[in-house]
Parts: structure tokens; C-alpha cells; sequence
């Protein structure tokens, strides 16, 4: 690894003073599971590492009646072994207990998976169907991002260079909701998707119509995609197995995958539809209350 | 060559202190500085949990943290499992199970399965599968060293 100056800022204000110090020179570092070893592959560098894992406001895992606040910093074994969250966001769940093993999911954050912009990226679908949102600090100012417009392009963020993600948040669900986030892989574990698929649904008092749906997709386009048109197709819908095939069959039409080592086109597109049938069918049961 | 920074650290209930340059990894730290040589060096890349040691509790590839976040932390590496000169169960039950067979992969295992007991004494051979899924083992297909962590969980049971 080339040479680096390390730095572990305990404030936020002086984290954001010195990433604005040095602008384009520096980067922020989380659970660093993928930031070191790209570095060390040449893949990136910078003359100033920002660890973010000493500020407060970045490790602090916060639920509440507004909904949840998931410091950027904090690991994702720290979600998923968290059981309120479990029962609110099992999304959250079905994501953060799926990247890297046990090692990585001991360091890896899920702010860090967002800021590292991988299209196959396992939490950001989930995020994107719960509606969560980036608030981005830096010596200017706030301002609080949809999770959606982060992702710009493969390995890039809508983040200016002085800017740092501190906190996602997410609203609590309605009553009635469910989500699920699903992906396919062809080993069980260790493995990055081919594709994968969230869904979020809240359905009416009955649990027989749909009032609101959010549908994202990954590993089929150049960054996670928010498929609006998906969701929005089962708004006042009856819950059945047309609406919903409808629904993946958009997400499929909305998907632009690459051949690559790890799926075709064709194989992609196909993997879409179906995890969006699956993960919406999922999340109608949950919203049911169905747990079987 | 960058300032090197000076770690207070404890390892393996020891503490101890180091010099060393915010680019060095927490793994070539114990190798290359305490020559602490059980824990391995695999992909150094976070995929095949050689590096495996336990931060604060936490299960971690060391090739994935800088040495100079030790500072203040707790480390457990595989040279603390065996005590007083016996072998820790773990090992024992390697051992009589022959849960290896190069080698490389076996520091790393020994301590994510202690990670595993430290949180559960008691787990079933899925648990154990879904757990060791960071420790890839290029020789045994597996089968032996989780019979090896069931064994060592059988020990650990018989003697409390």
C-alpha cells in the first residue's frame, strides 16, 4: 500500500474541517473492508485517511417513534444482531447478515456500502425500498439526500469531495407494511449477487389491496436502481399473482445489465423479474402478518 | 517513509506497544512487527478469513484493519487459545479430528469458531456452517473441521 497520513477525528466538525482541508486528497474510512483493499490493489488512493469510526454521531444506532437512524459508521453486525430493528426493518436484515462473512460483517458499515456506489451493492436496494435518507455534512452546511440519488455511476456518489454521509435515516413503517430484500448468488454465502431485489409494501386494512410499494433493483444497471414505475403499478391494486408479475415484468423492462464473470444479460434480466415476484410476494405476507 | 505512529495495544491479555506506519494492516503488524506468525496471511483482501482475530470481541480479518486502530483495543490472536501449556479444546479436538490439513486456514478457524463459543457454547452444525463461512479451506471440504468445532463444543461442555 502506498503511504498514507491516518487520522481518527473525535468531532465531526473537525472531521469535516479537515476532509474540506483537503479535498480530493483524503478519504473517509468506515469498517474499511473495502476501502483498504482497493488501496492496496492501487485501485485508489489518498494522501489523508479520515477513520470515521471516532465520531459519535456516525456509530450511534438510534430507533424511535420517527424511525430508525443508522450512523454511517455503524457495522452491519450491529443491525442485524439488533432485535428491534429485526422486527421493524427485517429488510435491513435479509441484507446486513448477507455481506462477507462474519469477519466482514463485523467492520463493514452500511454508510460505507453506500458511499462505495458497487451496483451489486446488498443494502442499498433495501434502503431505497424503505424510502431512507443520507444526510451529508460538511463545512457549508446539510442536507439530507433520497438514498436513490446517491449512486451516480459504478464506484461514484452524488457526495461532493468535502462532504461526509454521517447518518441514514429511515422512516418507521406504516401499519401494514412488510418488505423484503433477496438475492441471488451461486454460492450460498461469500458471494457477490448476480442479481437482487427489495421490495417495501404497505397494503390496505384488509391486507387485500396495495397502498403504497417501493421496488429496487442492483447488479442490473450501472448503479441500484429505484424502480418507481414498479411500485406505482400496484397502487390501488388487488394483492395477486398478476398485479405482481406485472410489477416484476417492469423491473425486468427497467433493468440494463452487462455480461460479465458472473451473469449474461439475458440470465439477469430473468433473475430480476423473478427476485421481484419473490421479494414482493414476501413482503405482502409480511405485511399480513404472515410469518409462516 | 511516513511518520510512524507509536500503538499502545493488548494482546492476548499482554499489553504491548509498537511502532508502525498507518499503511501497515493490523495482520503485517502482529507478523511483521510482534512476529506473532500464527495468524495467516491468505488473500489479504477480506475473502478468506486466514487473517481471522478477535478486536474488542468482534470477529475481524486482520488484513482489513490498520495497525494503528489497535490503539487501546483488545486483541485475541491464535498464540492466546492454548493456557498453562494445554492445549485449548479447540485444538485438542483438531487434533483427534484432524480438522486440517495444510494449515493455512486453521488459525483463522480456530479463533472465528472461539469468536462463535465466546457468543454461543452450544451451536448446531448449521450454525457453525453459516458462522465458518468466512474461513475458506482449500482441503478439507469442510466436513472434518466442523466436526472438529462440534467436538471441541462437547469438550468444552463435559468440563464445566
Amino acid at each position: 500500500m502506498k503511504e498514507f497520513e491516518y487520522i481518527a477525528p473525535e468531532e465531526l466538525q473537525e472531521a469535516a474541517r479537515l476532509l474540506a482541508a483537503n479535498a480530493g486528497k483524503a478519504l473517509m474510512m468506515a469498517g474499511g473492508t473495502d476501502l483498504l483493499p482497493v488501496m492496496r490493489a492501487g485501485r485508489k488512493h489518498a494522501e489523508l485517511v479520515i477513520d470515521c469510526k471516532k465520531l459519535p454521531e456516525l456509530n450511534r444506532l438510534h430507533l424511535d417513534d420517527a424511525g430508525l437512524s443508522i450512523g454511517a459508521a455503524v457495522s452491519c453486525r450491529d443491525i442485524w444482531e439488533n432485535d428491534e430493528i429485526a422486527a421493524r426493518f427485517p429488510a435491513l436484515i435479509d441484507c446486513t447478515s448477507r455481506i462477507g462473512g462474519i469477519q466482514v460483517q463485523g467492520r463493514a458499515s452500511v454508510g460505507g456500502n453506500l458511499c462505495n456506489a458497487a451496483p451489486s451493492a446488498d443494502t442499498i436496494p433495501a434502503l431505497i425500498a424503505y424510502g431512507a435518507v443520507a444526510r451529508l455534512v460538511s463545512v457549508r452546511g446539510n442536507r439530507d439526500v433520497a438514498v436513490e440519488e446517491i449512486c451516480v455511476a459504478p464506484g461514484q456518489t452524488s457526495l461532493r469531495d468535502d462532504e461526509i454521509l454521517t447518518v441514514i435515516n429511515i422512516p418507521n413503517p406504516a401499519p401494514n407494511s412488510g418488505a423484503k430484500f433477496l438475492r441471488f448468488t451461486p454460492r450460498n454465502e461469500m458471494d457477490i449477487a448476480v442479481a437482487n431485489a427489495a421490495a417495501a409494501v404497505e397494503l390496505d386494512e384488509t391486507g387485500s389491496r396495495f397502498q403504497s410499494v417501493r421496488v429496487a433493483v442492483g447488479a442490473v444497471a450501472p448503479t441500484p436502481l429505484f424502480v418507481k414505475k414498479s411500485g406505482d403499478s400496484l397502487l390501488g391494486q388487488p394483492v395477486n399473482d398478476r398485479t405482481i408479475a406485472t410489477a416484476a415484468g417492469i423491473a425486468r423492462e427497467a433493468a440494463s445489465p452487462i455480461d460479465d464473470m458472473r451473469g449474461t444479460i439475458e440470465h439477469r434480466k430473468q433473475l430480476v423479474e423473478v427476485l421481484t415476484g419473490r421479494v414482493l410476494h414476501a413482503a405482502v405476507k409480511l405485511a399480513r402478518g404472515d410469518t409462516a | 517513509m511516513s511518520k510512524r505512529t507509536h500503538v499502545t495495544t493488548t494482546v492476548n491479555g499482554e499489553t504491548t506497544d509498537f511502532l508502525c506506519e498507518p499503511r501497515q494492516s493490523l495482520l503485517e503488524v502482529l507478523r511483521d512487527v510482534l512476529y506473532l506468525t500464527g495468524t495467516k496471511e491468505g488473500c489479504n483482501d477480506g475473502n478468506c478469513g486466514a487473517c481471522s482475530v478477535i478486536v474488542d470481541g468482534v470477529l475481524v480479518d486482520a488484513c482489513c484493519v490498520l495497525g494503528v486502530e489497535a490503539e487501546g483495543r483488545n486483541i485475541e490472536t491464535v498464540e492466546g487459545l492454548a493456557a498453562d501449556g494445554k492445549l485449548h479444546p479447540l485444538q485438542q479436538a483438531f487434533l483427534e479430528e484432524t480438522g486440517l490439513q495444510c494449515g493455512i486456514c486453521t488459525p483463522g478457524v480456530l479463533i472465528a469458531a472461539k469468536a462463535l463459543f465466546d457468543k454461543n457454547p452450544r451451536p448446531d452444525e448449521g450454525e457453525i456452517r453459516h458462522w465458518l463461512a468466512g474461513n475458506l479451506c482449500r482441503c478439507t471440504g469442510y466436513d472434518k473441521l466442523v466436526r472438529a468445532v462440534m467436538k471441541a463444543a462437547d469438550m468444552m461442555a463435559e468440563a464445566r
